[in-house]
């Protein structure tokens, strides 16, 4: 399974020399494994993904996390959405109020896109989710809601050895008393349970956070303490704040590193890092 | 064992955050949380008993109308919402197992997800206003 991290920064895109490194495209993330490719989230971070021909087959699935702007703002600029030859498929959490194509369709008219989703050349299928397991080719996929505002799931991708774990936007030490220290307490747990790869929200320093309570986002010291609790084999922090620069993301990791010592490896997200799992 | 559902989480995050005793079952009615207020009704405390079975936790307090008369299971609200997935309201007394007998009122509503699917139901203590 290989997995390649097209978009790292949570919220709005950044761009300027401080953010280089780590990179300033919103969420996505590019999951192939015999010839088969899942797009997880469709933030800016799309634009890079590899493109079809180089894959060489005629099928895209896009699996959205949840419907927030940073993670569907790169769709209308992808380009296979706009090749009649192309069938995509989107997989999207189901709302009790309105369809996917509903949700969806908001994003892709006017006036904040020109293009309606039913005037877009390629064959869309949509696909709604919640608390549900589908394959796609090789992949068996695990989704279930997670703490976040609005519908919004985690994802658990298993390979034909590895599992690979997406949750971009999450906030599972919503409570008094931070994360939970029984496992049943703890919204997403299940989907990173002794997984080989965790990516994790973690948006946020220990003093940030406590200023955004209840805005669905974690601290890193949250992330590694549920990446710890699931039992992960190694913890990707990622959903950058867009007011950090390279700078001061590399001084909060070695923060937290000095202060937490885990037996796993966790370290920052970087766009377009690479990542093979058996 | 699997994680409850968020909906389920978020319900006991609400819970801790709350002066008034919140019970919350599971569908099938087994006591999965209740939160320090409501360890005072009980007499007991959540980290010491964990998950309750409905058939041990309906023993603890003794349900009666204003005669005295001891209500049965299906005339609570906590009981009708497991039974029905609907929201329910009674003020009643119940008497602890220490003997002592109190005159509140419970509101019980179903968790209903984002599936509508019953997932449980929460059951409200309050100390009676009522004359």
């Amino acid at each position: 399974m290989k997995i390649t991290i097209r978009g790292v920064r949570g919220s709005i895109p950044t761009s300027s020399p401080e953010f280089k490194y780590y990179g300033g495209n919103t969420s996505c993330c590019e999951v192939v494994e015999d010839g088969y490719r899942l797009l997880l989230d469709g933030g800016s971070g799309i634009c890079n993904a590899t493109t079809d021909q180089q894959m060489g087959n005629k099928r895209i699935d896009i699996l959205l996390t949840h419907l927030h702007l940073d993670h569907i703002q790169g769709l209308g600029f992808f380009k296979p959405l706009f090749e009649p030859d192309i069938e995509v498929h989107i997989w999207g959490p189901d709302s009790s109020t309105q369809s996917l194509h509903s949700r969806l369709s908001r994003y892709f008219s006017p006036p904040l896109f020109p293009v309606h989703i039913r005037e877009l050349p390629c064959k869309i299928i949509l696909h709604e989710i919640e608390n549900s397991v589908f394959k796609i080719g090789p992949f068996t996929i695990n989704s279930r809601y997670v703490i976040h505002p609005g519908p919004t799931v985690g994802f658990r991708v298993a390979g034909r050895q590895s599992v690979f774990t997406y949750i971009p936007d999450h906030e599972p030490a919503l409570s008094l008393n931070g994360l939970p220290t029984d496992r049943k307490w703890i919204s997403g747990i299940d989907l990173a349970a002794d997984t080989d790869l965790l990516l994790h929200d973690a948006q946020y320093n220990l003093e940030e956070y406590k200023k955004k309570i209840g805005w669905g986002h974690s601290s890193m010291d949250d992330a590694v303490l549920f990446a710890s609790m699931a039992g992960a084999k190694r913890l990707l922090l990622s959903h950058h704040d867009p007011s950090h620069t390279d700078v001061q993301l590399n001084e909060m990791l070695a923060e937290l590193k000095a202060r937490k010592n885990y037996t796993f490896t966790y370290e920052m997200a970087v766009e377009n890092m690479q990542i093979n799992l058996p | 064992m699997p994680a409850y559902e968020i909906e389920i989480i978020l319900n006991r995050q609400l819970a801790d955050c709350l002066s008034i005793p919140v019970f919350i079952t599971d569908r099938i009615g087994t006591l999965i949380y209740y939160n320090e207020p409501a360890e005072k009704i009980l007499g007991r405390r959540y980290e010491d008993t964990g998950e309750m079975p409905s058939n041990v936790w309906a023993t603890i307090f003794k349900p009666m109308d204003e005669l005295g008369n001891t209500l049965l299971p299906d005339e609570l609200p906590l009981v009708k919402t497991l039974q029905n997935c609907n929201p329910h309201h009674k003020t009643f007394w119940i008497e602890s197992l220490q003997g002592k007998v109190e005159k509140i009122s419970v509101t019980s509503y179903p968790i209903l997800g984002r599936s509508s699917k019953f997932l449980g139901a929460v059951a409200l203590f309050w100390e009676s206003l009522d004359e």
